[in-house]
């Protein structure tokens, strides 16, 4: 599974790209599993705002990952 | 329709007689071009994060949707993105139909679009350092200016 870090979140975890071998089986799951990593992160993930997308489509926090998903975490999008 | 983001700077004047060229089934183009403020020289750069595949994406559903609104004949919009200096154009929209009124809402909903719901993320940077900025609460209201609008007048109506 690849994660990926946009915005405010890749500065608070100081990357970017990240490949996990043992992939949680949700969405809510994989931000535990980044929060126990990392507890700024964790706490940057629940601002209000953030959202998931699973394989490039937005998702709700209760969606299901498979292995070979690319999840990424975006914060309050800004706009250019 | 194209949707084009680019880190390399571009000449919005060379988009338009590009975008122009050619055409004899359009009678009006508006194009509009974003520049990066110095806001009083405070503002060293801009620094703009996509997600790609998933922006040029949404932008262009966004566009899909505005071509089918409007009943443009087509759009182009470019847009920057790494890091942009003050007095750079930073975004490029034309929007181009049979009569003009269609063009001009049509490049004026976009640019709204662009302003405040386009998935990018972008940084400023100044003297004390850099900081990530969110969409001000007037760029909101103007994209909301859009929503669930009745439908535009027909051409017809329109001349």
């Amino acid at each position: 599974m690849r994660v990926l870090l946009f915005g405010r979140l890749r500065d608070v975890a100081g990357w970017r790209e990240r490949t996990l071998t043992s992939p949680p089986l949700s969405v809510t799951a994989l931000k535990a599993a980044l929060a126990r990593d990392h507890l700024a992160l964790g706490e940057a993930l629940d601002r209000p705002g953030v959202q998931a997308a699973v394989n490039k489509a937005i998702v709700r926090d209760d969606a299901a990952l498979t292995a070979d998903a690319e999840v990424a975490f975006l914060p309050p999008m800004s706009g250019g | 329709m194209t949707v084009r983001l680019q880190t390399e700077p571009f000449a919005p004047g060379e988009l338009l007689a590009a975008f122009c060229q050619g055409r004899r089934d359009v009678g009006g183009v508006v194009s509009f071009t974003g520049l990066v403020r110095a806001e009083d020289e405070t503002v060293q750069a801009l620094e703009l994060e996509a997600y790609p595949g998933f922006t040029d994406l949404e932008i262009g559903r966004i566009a899909d949707a505005a071509v089918l609104r409007h009943g443009l004949i087509d759009v182009l919009i470019v847009h920057r993105l790494g890091r942009i200096l003050p007095g750079e154009a930073i975004v490029f929209v034309a929007a181009a139909a049979a009569h003009r009124r269609a063009a001009f809402e049509a490049a004026d909903q976009l640019m709204d679009y662009l302003k405040s719901r386009a998935p990018f993320w972008k940084k400023s940077h100044d003297a004390t350092g850099a900081r990530w900025i969110e969409p001000r609460p007037e760029d909101y209201q103007d994209a909301a200016r859009w929503d669930d609008a009745p439908a535009p007048l027909s051409l017809e109506d329109r001349r």
